[in-house]
């Protein structure tokens, strides 16, 4: 159970703080594509017995790929290119899933296994933290900057398509750790929730990545709690965790938005 | 000898993909000079700023660009949701004169209050960017491209939805910024301010002319530039009518 709590923590962690840009950058379809489409990788992966990194890795280098070429395809809208690739490839995997030869106890790709991180998995997590912390804190200014106004981020020296891949690359690293933890069908749900509810708490990018971290490790745990005791499934335990924290920042938004505001009222006249 | 003009563009034409979607643009922006980028929806006014700005190649003529150029965009088109603060935004100049490794400090973030300051807006500062009214968030945008260190201010249509004490605001800020000798070119649709600034030029899907307002501006040149859309106003004045409202 220890082991669950660290991994649990360290998935929260990066899965809020990369989540912020995420929602910033309204990438979360593309979270969701992403996810759903290295399915087939990780069924390969159990079939053969290989840890489900190996599986995962190549299987999301693939559905970039693919989904960038079905976003360009000439007389086909980007969204249906996209959902497409997501589907066939999804829908693979669930065919090799049902196989006689995939082994026993599959469906925990889909559902997740909390429970059990192998020290791989956690070494994955601390890892995962390690680059996700250093390459949001660099890159801060820029992506914020980036996000804020594209049109004008080339006049500043930077680059559009630089963010965005660097964003998708996090992305996808974080979902590969992330996915044995709380399964395919919802490991997106730890990059969207906890974001969008930290959005509703907070005007600033700062304290929307702590409280997104926050949100997401407790999320995180009481899905972790939730599984253990009830027997619930891991992956979707979090899920509704994630749930209830964006349904109670609700409220919590509307309250902090009445508070009276101390607002100067004369400005400085220009000299 | 006379100084180096901030921009000159000779027969240029831009576009998106092959063909031009403005062609003919010939003109040089000075230091200290007004130019006011006239024109209707759609007839090139922004794709010539985005020429300007590098986000666009050439598709014939040519452009030099000698100075560095600051982007104030519409704010309709920023993410008026997006959580940060006005000194965040000015501070977002910076990021021109920094390698990518470095991030704002302490005095990247003096300089972009001293911006603020010199818009007006430093009792403003900390408030949140998509709070502010329309001039205000124009105000800050220039402040961004103060502290970009930006000789050339670029500016799509700041007067819309400005109210008159705001506009007058802007105006003033403007002629106070070309008088420290920035170049600045601003996209209106009003004629009026137009003829107080220093240099025109009309565009419609190809330059119809450019020179001081009062030797430019003559019915010919607006006929040509609005499409005929021009009504004469009893007692003498001269209106254009509304744009018809495309999207970039």
């Amino acid at each position: 159970m220890r082991r669950a709590i660290v991994e649990m923590t360290l998935l929260g962690i990066a899965g809020g703080a990369l989540g912020c840009w995420v929602v910033l950058y309204e990438l979360s379809y593309a979270a969701e594509s992403l996810a759903h489409s290295i399915f087939p990788g990780l069924v390969i992966a159990a079939i053969a017995g290989v840890p489900l990194l190996l599986g995962a890795a190549p299987a999301i280098v693939l559905a970039a790929l693919a989904i960038a070429v079905a976003a360009r395809l000439p007389g086909v809208s980007r969204d249906v290119g996209v959902a497409v690739v997501v589907t066939t490839m999804f829908g693979l995997g669930v065919l090799l899933a049902l196989s006689p030869d995939s082994p026993p106890g599959i469906e925990t790709l889909l559902f997740g296994d909390i429970l059990g991180p192998t020290d791989a998995d956690l070494a994955s997590a601390a890892a995962l933290v390690v680059v996700v912390a250093a390459a949001l804190t660099l890159l801060h200014g820029r992506l914020l900057a980036t996000g804020f106004d594209r049109g004008s981020a080339r006049a500043l020296g930077l680059s559009p398509a630089l963010a965005d891949a660097a964003l998708l690359v996090l992305l996808a690293a974080a979902i590969v750790v992330a996915v044995q933890g709380l399964g395919n069908l919802l490991v997106v749900a730890v990059f969207v929730g906890p974001a969008a509810s930290a959005r509703r708490l907070s005007d600033r990018t700062g304290p929307m990545i702590a409280i997104a971290a926050v949100i997401a490790v407790l999320a995180g745990l009481a899905g972790l709690y939730l599984s253990y005791y009830a027997g619930t499934a891991g992956g979707a335990s979090v899920a509704l965790a994630i749930v209830a924290f964006y349904l109670l920042s609700l409220p919590l938004g509307r309250l902090r938005a009445l508070r009276p505001v101390r607002r100067p009222l004369a400005e400085a006249t220009i000299v | 000898m006379p100084a180096e003009s901030l921009i000159e563009a000779a027969g240029l034409a831009v576009g998106y993909g092959g063909a031009p979607v403005v062609s003919g643009v010939s003109f040089a922006l000075e230091a200290g000079e007004r130019l006011a980028l006239l024109g209707p929806n759609g007839g090139g006014k922004t794709t010539i700023m985005r020429a300007v700005l590098g986000e666009l190649r050439p598709l014939a003529g040519t452009l030099r660009v000698a100075a560095s150029c600051g982007s104030v965009p519409q704010t309709e088109r920023s993410r008026l949701d997006y959580p940060v603060s006005a000194l965040e935004v000015a501070t977002m100049g910076s990021l021109s004169r920094l390698p990518w490794w470095r991030r704002p400090g302490r005095a990247d973030r003096a300089a972009a209050l001293e911006a603020l300051r010199r818009v007006g807006l430093e009792a403003l500062a900390g408030e949140t960017f998509g709070e502010l009214s329309g001039g205000q968030r124009q105000r800050v945008l220039i402040a961004r491209a103060l502290v970009q260190d930006a000789r050339v201010l670029l500016m799509d249509e700041p007067f819309t939805g400005l109210d008159r004490p705001a506009a007058e605001r802007l105006e003033e800020l403007i002629a106070a910024l070309a008088g420290e000798g920035h170049g600045i070119v601003i996209a209106t649709h009003d004629l009026e301010q137009a003829r107080r600034w220093d240099s025109v030029l009309c565009v419609n899907r190809r330059q119809i002319a450019v020179g001081p307002p009062e030797q430019t501006l003559d019915r010919e040149v607006l006929e040509a530039t609005y499409g005929g859309a021009i009504v004469e106003i009893p007692g003498g004045g001269r209106a254009i009518l509304p744009p018809h409202h495309h999207h970039h």
